[in-house]
């Protein structure tokens, strides 16, 4: 069945029922008792399962499958939730995403999923699961070139070894060990084992046969082999294989290793009790949890959605403008003509294409939700990597932003919160001796407020030290040691937004992946917006960020220069002026003027911009653009004023790329094309 | 073979820039226009008239003549921009006069611009001898290619 038309709305489905299986996996950490909760993830589980079954991914619809019957075990109350299996089931969400992200990224959702499929095996078969199990099966790999116990055995292989020394095989672990320099390595593994087959029967290896074929191992693995030929028979045809440097061939000692699995099991009973004091705990929590989790429920109602390419809507918008455009010239035809009927038609087109207009500009508009869906989970797993206690709180997830700035969101976000995480919030115990509830908590709110939304990561944490803050940006020469003093706090805040900056004394695996805040700052201003922190040390930091509504409409102050018109953004305008020509002065083949004091350099756009000029008229007065970049500031000279206008923003296309001081382009009312002042680079 | 035409011949259009007659494959042609208003687009080069607004896209046009250092005839009711795509760049060229759409048969076209010993050498691909009529190739990749 050729299913590749479907593929899309697969991958997008998929998606959703994963999301809403991370969410819900949430709720059911918060109150473990709630059976409703189960099925619903029970549900999305099977979807998927069915869908990616169809679809023809095999490896997908398989660990769906052995999610399901975990959600079912717990469906039916054969197994209980504990944290260690939520983890587990949260694994194996992480790699159904990859697989659909593979999948989405032109890939055939092949994953090795082996390992959380033993761990979800192990857990539906209802054995005592503890995540020690499975650190003493990776320890056992790690010191495999350590010790000569190689191969860690299970209870079935222990009965197969047992009951090869009663009928009187012989069981050996043989160590192989090929030369540094071996170049096929797969195909001398393939050789290894067409002669242990000869000899008798594999019972196991390490690593497992798959990864030795993919050439998974250093130069060593290890088979145990059940055969009648003695130790040195074995060894001495395993040596006839080429590349082959080293081969030990030991008895497997079955005594021993029974004594050592009763060992292991002595361990894994011990480490239960944690998993037991959790669910205790927890057991209190559910009755009040449970009254909100019924509260909650109608809440999860989805409004109805299509889905519709951004392009279309592009044009959609384009031909719109057109429309616009002609309508303003109805408009002046009417007004000439004067005639009542035809005014009234026009008036009521012009009404319900203004409404169209405001519809069209909102179809591009996406709750912010779609970001911060994916933090609940991010903190539930960085919580429990920090051994910290967290609270996160969603506020205002509904806010709508423009898609293209939703879609640049997310990294500079999951880049806050881990900071938030790592070095705002304390561990437990010191809180607990600050005098702090042992849980942190923090916000992550979103709102509108006139033409911007605001996006605020609040922490009750430790706040940024000013002083530790100061030490280290003298010491990366960010500041110097005089300046330091008087900057104020907030400016000490925004150092640790400088490049080459990190707080963590040690760089650690959450937020020192080799990208500082600066990052988050360049990102957040590449998008039009800025962002500021707040922060009282030992109290907590707050960090704000402000983005436009939407990328594709900027408020512009329009000017003229001759006949030309231009546009400059409004957010880097400070004000408007008009100078008088005998206020500007010279320096260093610089004409400035003092603005409040301050030196500021003009700009003239006509030269600059070389405008064709019919006759050179003197005027005694100026009109000036003071803008800035940063700290610094200009005067841009033009002729005169337009006036504030909103306009949508257009690029030049990929032919005029990279043009000076111009950012891109928009269309006027009356239909010509209006260049847009990127005033960044005219600021030296 | 039902395509054997196509195979053999080459379905372009024709304008006009001073004495001499260019031509264009029609794909590449997405459409032609009547002039008009082109804002100017500073710090560009001299070719580059500016940009235009065709139908809500902002699209640069080039004029041909400045591009092949012909010399400048005054615009008229005859000029068009012929608006051409290529690699995802939409353009629009000024022209004389576009004249028509015709089939040129692959065997009228030889490859060797050597007839021409202009400046222009360098954006052709080929010239073409139909009936009487000498038709001059553009390889477009290399008239878009400065700025690119």
């Amino acid at each position: 069945m050729d299913t590749n038309q479907y593929l899309e709305v697969f991958i997008d489905e998929s998606k959703e029922h994963l999301q809403s299986c991370n969410e819900n996996l949430l709720a059911l950490e918060q109150s473990p008792h709630d059976l409703a909760i189960v099925n619903e993830i029970f549900r999305n589980a099977h979807t998927l399962k069915g869908m990616s079954a169809t679809m023809g991914f095999e490896d997908l619809a398989d660990l769906t499958h052995k999610m399901e019957n975990v959600l079912d075990a717990i469906r039916n109350e054969k197994i209980t939730v504990t944290p260690e299996i939520l983890d587990v089931v949260f694994e194996s969400v992480d790699h159904l995403e990859a697989m659909i992200d593979d999948i989405a990224n032109g890939g055939d959702g092949k994953h090795d999923v082996t390992a959380t499929v033993a761990k979800l095996k192990h857990i539906e078969n209802g054995e005592p699961f503890n995540g020690v199990d499975q650190s003493t099966e990776e320890l056992s790999v790690n010191e495999h070139k350590s010790s000569d116990e190689a191969l860690h055995y299970d209870e079935f292989e222990l009965t197969v070894i047992q009951q090869s020394h009663e009928q009187d095989f012989n069981t050996f672990e043989i160590a192989v060990h090929l030369r540094e320099d071996c170049l096929l390595k797969a195909a001398r593994v393939f050789m290894v084992f067409d002669i242990l087959e000869k000899l008798g029967d594999v019972i196991k290896s390490s690593p497992t046969v798959e990864k030795l074929e993919e050439e998974e191992f250093d130069n060593d693995f290890y088979v145990a082999l059940v055969t009648k030929d003695s130790a040195s028979d074995v060894q001495k045809k395993l040596l006839k294989v080429s590349e082959v440097e080293n081969v030990t061939v030991t008895n497997i000692d079955y005594q021993k290793l029974a004594k050592q699995e009763v060992a292991v099991t002595v361990v894994e009973e011990v480490s239960p009790q944690p998993v037991v004091q959790n669910t205790t705990t927890k057991s209190v929590a559910p009755k009040t949890n449970a009254n909100k989790a019924s509260e909650k429920k109608p809440s999860h109602t989805s409004s109805k959605t299509i889905r519709v390419n951004i392009e279309r809507l592009d044009i959609l918008m384009n031909l719109f403008e057109e429309l616009v455009i002609d309508r303003g010239r109805l408009q002046s035809i009417a007004s000439e003509l004067n005639h009542s009927e035809l005014n009234e038609t026009v008036e009521r087109m012009s009404r319900i294409s203004g409404d169209l207009q405001n519809i069209i500009l909102t179809m591009r508009m996406v709750p912010v939700e779609t970001v911060f869906n994916r933090f609940p989970k991010m903190v539930r797993q960085l919580t429990r990597d920090l051994h910290k206690k967290v609270h996160l709180e969603i506020i205002g997830a509904e806010t709508e932003l423009d898609r293209t700035v939703i879609d640049e969101l997310g990294d500079p976000l999951v880049h806050l919160i881990r900071n938030a995480l790592d070095h705002g919030i304390e561990n437990p115990e010191i809180r607990k001796a600050a005098g702090k509830p042992e849980e942190g908590k923090v916000v992550l709110r979103a709102y509108h407020s006139g033409n911007h939304v605001f996006i605020e990561l609040e922490d009750d944490g430790a706040g940024i030290n000013r002083e530790k803050v100061l030490e280290k940006a003298i010491s990366r020469g960010i500041v110097s040691a005089e300046s330091a003093e008087s900057l104020t706090d907030n400016q000490v805040n925004e150092l640790i937004l400088a490049s080459g900056f990190s707080t963590a004394d040690v760089i650690s695996d959450i937020s020192g992946r080799g990208v500082g805040l600066d990052v988050v700052k360049s990102t957040i201003e590449s998008l039009g917006g800025n962002i500021t922190i707040d922060s009282t040390e030992g109290r907590g930091s707050l960090f704000s960020v402000q983005l436009p509504l939407t990328l594709s409409i900027i408020s512009v102050m329009l000017v003229e220069i001759e006949k030309e018109i231009y546009a400059i953004p409004l957010s880097s305008i400070i004000e408007t002026s008009i100078i008088r020509k005998s206020d500007i002065m010279n320096a260093h083949n610089q004409k400035v003027i003092d603005f409040r004091g301050k030196v500021v350099p003009l700009v003239f756009l006509e030269e600059i911009f070389e405008v064709p000029r019919n006759e050179t008229t003197e005027e005694e007065f100026h009109s000036v653009v003071l803008v800035r970049k940063g700290e610094k500031m200009a005067g841009l000279v033009v002729d005169s004023f337009i006036g504030q206008q909103e306009i949508v923003l257009k690029s030049l296309g990929n032919y005029l790329t990279n043009v000076f001081a111009i950012s891109g382009a928009t269309i006027l009312g009356n239909g010509k094309v209006a260049l847009i002042i990127d005033c960044n680079s005219l600021i030296k | 073979m039902a395509n054997s035409l196509d195979i053999e011949s080459v379905k372009v259009i024709v304008f006009q820039l001073g004495d001499k007659e260019y031509a264009i494959p029609v794909n590449q042609v997405q459409g032609i226009e009547k002039t008009m208003h082109i804002t100017r687009v500073p710090k560009t080069p001299k070719y580059v008239k500016g940009v235009i607004n065709l139908r809500g896209v902002v699209t640069p046009i080039i004029d041909l003549r400045d591009r092949f250092n012909v010399k400048s005839s005054v615009e008229n009711e005859n000029t068009r921009i012929i608006i051409i795509s290529l690699d995802e760049m939409e353009v629009g060229f000024i022209v004389d006069a576009a004249n028509d759409v015709m089939d040129i048969p692959k065997v009228a076209i030889e490859p060797q611009p050597e007839v021409v010993g202009s400046y222009e050498e360098e954006f052709i691909s080929g010239v073409a001898k139909v009936d009487r009529r000498l038709l001059i190739l553009l390889n477009l990749e290399k008239v878009l290619d400065t700025l690119k």
